[in-house]
């Protein structure tokens, strides 16, 4: 089962790298980020911070895109060529090649993270000519960019599982925007009363709470992020993803794909 | 298909040809509107003035919204100072947004106060709404020291309020890791308020703490005007001590260096003479180097803006005051 999960990630990964849309994104990423110290200069007294902000934002803003862009046509693409059957007629199960699938483009959204955090840190070490203490905390902010990818692209997995490419990124794209104001659902859900309360709350819980994930101005001023919360948003993130999988997965295993 | 072959088609010719002109033509075109409207900008107009909608269109990167939106008041600030103009109404705004974004964002509060609260053409001449900002970023960052010395500086400078500065001083100086300096201005505000000491002071630690350039050279013509009010003052009052012992104005400076009192005509920090008006008057020779100045203005003048070549000798050269 794994072996067959892995050889499926793998090639989804190799697919997804040999897409040009990819590298114009990653392209236009590095140029942003490797401008920012360009960005701090035409401002007063904040090199660093605008570094920063611009940078973890760059690659937040362009990592989600891919995910999306990249996820939207995990399953279509496979439908439409028709390899979907190749696969399936072979002894891999629907949720297996779900399952390869998610794998395959998270590990090619790390990969790309990996290298557009080369371009940040290259450019704060331009500018800083030095790394210190507090630039560890960046890592947190990358590493909790990270954990949104994972979210997104099994939210992006889940709606190409039943509906259009088109259609999957609109939703997408609307559950990440919704995602970041999770705060001001739940703020709004406390203002409202009765059945509209219960709504509210409930929908502020269903969408991913992108908000609290969102480091990027603390980090900017050096403030520490804590390890409670390092530690609650990597269990947020394992269950927000392996509830979206599992949704997608349910969707897809009643799918007819005839 | 080659080059060569691509050529031989009279339409590329053609396409070629037009796309040169059309673009040289393009080119020249926009030129000319750049010259026909040069006061034209779009920095003149916020579209979205309530901090709740920039927030919820941020999709949460706040932080980077803060930093186009101070971007975008240092330069609109930088932009009105360029052209001299004497209303800058947008700078509260921008200010408001940036700080409603990132209430960390000290610079916006140490600088922006500033900008807000210098006489015009040199800031907004709003010193209420620069106190309100820092006030805003005191209670946002309580622990920053800093602040309450913008505080107290501009109560002090640009407000004349000595009690309300002692208050911002004092209160500054209890924070932790204050400079001691803070206890000291506190002291001098509550003292002798108001004296040009105090102020050398405080713009000296402005001028030696940042690396800003503008920063540094607004606080530089800053302890210039300081250095002509105190050579301004200090001649006042040779002038009438000579009218106390002689009993009429000294009609040239040889008088007083025949006196003893001076070495030759006094310099301003640009290097040129003061000048001695009939009836005594000490008034510089030329104001457009010397913004800023309470003391030595021409009759008829008013302050100017133009920092010059005195700026570079001021740290330097003493003036004519004993310290």
């Amino acid at each position: 089962m794994l072996a067959r999960i892995g050889h499926i990630a793998y090639n989804t990964y190799r697919e997804a790298v040999r897409d040009r849309v990819l590298y114009n994104l990653v392209f236009f990423a590095l140029l942003l980020v490797g401008s920012t110290p360009l960005f701090g200069q035409i401002s007063i007294g904040l090199e660093r911070i605008v570094l920063v902000n611009l940078g973890l934002t760059s690659i937040s803003i362009f990592g989600t895109v891919i995910a999306i862009f990249i996820g939207i046509g995990l399953v279509s693409k496979e439908i439409e060529r028709k390899t979907l059957y190749t696969v399936l007629s072979r002894p891999v199960r629907r949720w297996e090649f779900l399952l390869g699938k998610y794998f395959g483009l998270a590990g090619t959204l790390a990969v790309n993270t990996f290298f557009m955090a080369i371009g940040f840190f290259a450019a704060l070490l331009y500018l800083n000519h030095a790394f210190g203490r507090s630039d560890g905390q960046l890592l947190v902010a990358i590493y909790f960019i990270v954990l949104q990818f994972l979210i997104i692209t099994a939210i992006t997995l889940l709606f190409s599982s039943f509906s259009s490419p088109l259609l999957s990124a609109l939703f997408a794209f609307a559950l990440f925007f919704i995602g970041n104001f999770a705060d001001d659902l739940r703020g709004l859900a406390g203002i409202l009363k009765g059945t509209q309360h219960w709504l509210v709350m409930g929908l502020s819980y269903l969408v991913p709470n992108f908000g609290a994930m969102n480091v990027i101005s603390q980090v900017a001023h050096e403030q520490a992020v804590s390890g409670a919360l390092v530690l609650q948003n990597s269990i947020y993130a394992l269950f927000y993803a392996t509830a979206a999988l599992s949704a997608a997965i349910m969707i897809f295993e009643r799918r007819n794909l005839k | 298909m080659s080059q060569s072959a691509i050529f031989k088609k009279p339409v590329m010719y053609v396409a070629s040809g037009l796309l040169l002109a059309s673009m040289t033509m393009a080119t020249l075109t926009a030129h000319r509107l750049d010259e026909m409207r040069p006061q034209a900008t779009l920095m003149d107009v916020i579209y979205i003035q309530s901090p709740r909608a920039v927030k919820v269109m941020s999709l949460g990167y706040t932080g980077l919204a803060a930093c186009v939106y101070w971007t975008r008041a240092v330069q609109y600030f930088g932009e009105k100072h360029v052209l001299r103009s004497k209303r800058l109404d947008l700078l509260p705004k921008l200010l408001d947004l940036t700080v409603s974004l990132d209430p960390h964002l000290l610079p916006a509060y140490e600088f922006g106060a500033i900008f807000l609260a210098q006489k015009p053409p040199e800031g907004a001449g709003m010193p209420d709404e620069a106190v309100k900002l820092v006030e805003r970023g005191i209670r946002a960052n309580p622990d920053y020291w800093k602040l309450y010395y913008s505080l107290g500086f501009i109560h002090f400078i640009e407000r004349k309020d000595y009690k309300a500065a002692e208050k911002a001083f004092d209160e500054g100086s209890k924070i932790p890791g204050a400079h001691p300096w803070m206890k000291v201005m506190a002291a001098a505000m509550a003292a002798r308020a108001g004296d040009i000491e105090s102020a050398r002071f405080l713009w000296t630690q402005i001028y030696e703490g940042s690396d800003d350039k503008w920063i540094r050279r607004n606080a530089l013509s800053r302890l210039i005007a300081l250095r002509v009010d105190d050579d301004v003052i200090h001649l006042d009052k040779m002038v009438q001590g000579y009218v106390k012992k002689t009993g009429s104005s000294p009609s040239s400076w040889q008088n007083l260096v025949a006196m003893g009192w001076l070495q030759g005509a006094p310099l301003d920090p640009a290097g040129e003479p003061y000048e001695l008006q009939p009836g005594g008057r000490v008034v510089v020779h030329d104001i457009s180097k010397f913004p800023f100045i309470e003391h030595g203005i021409p009759e008829g003048e008013n302050r100017s803006e133009f920092i010059g070549p005195a700026a570079d000798k001021v740290l330097e050269k003493p003036g004519i005051a004993p310290k």
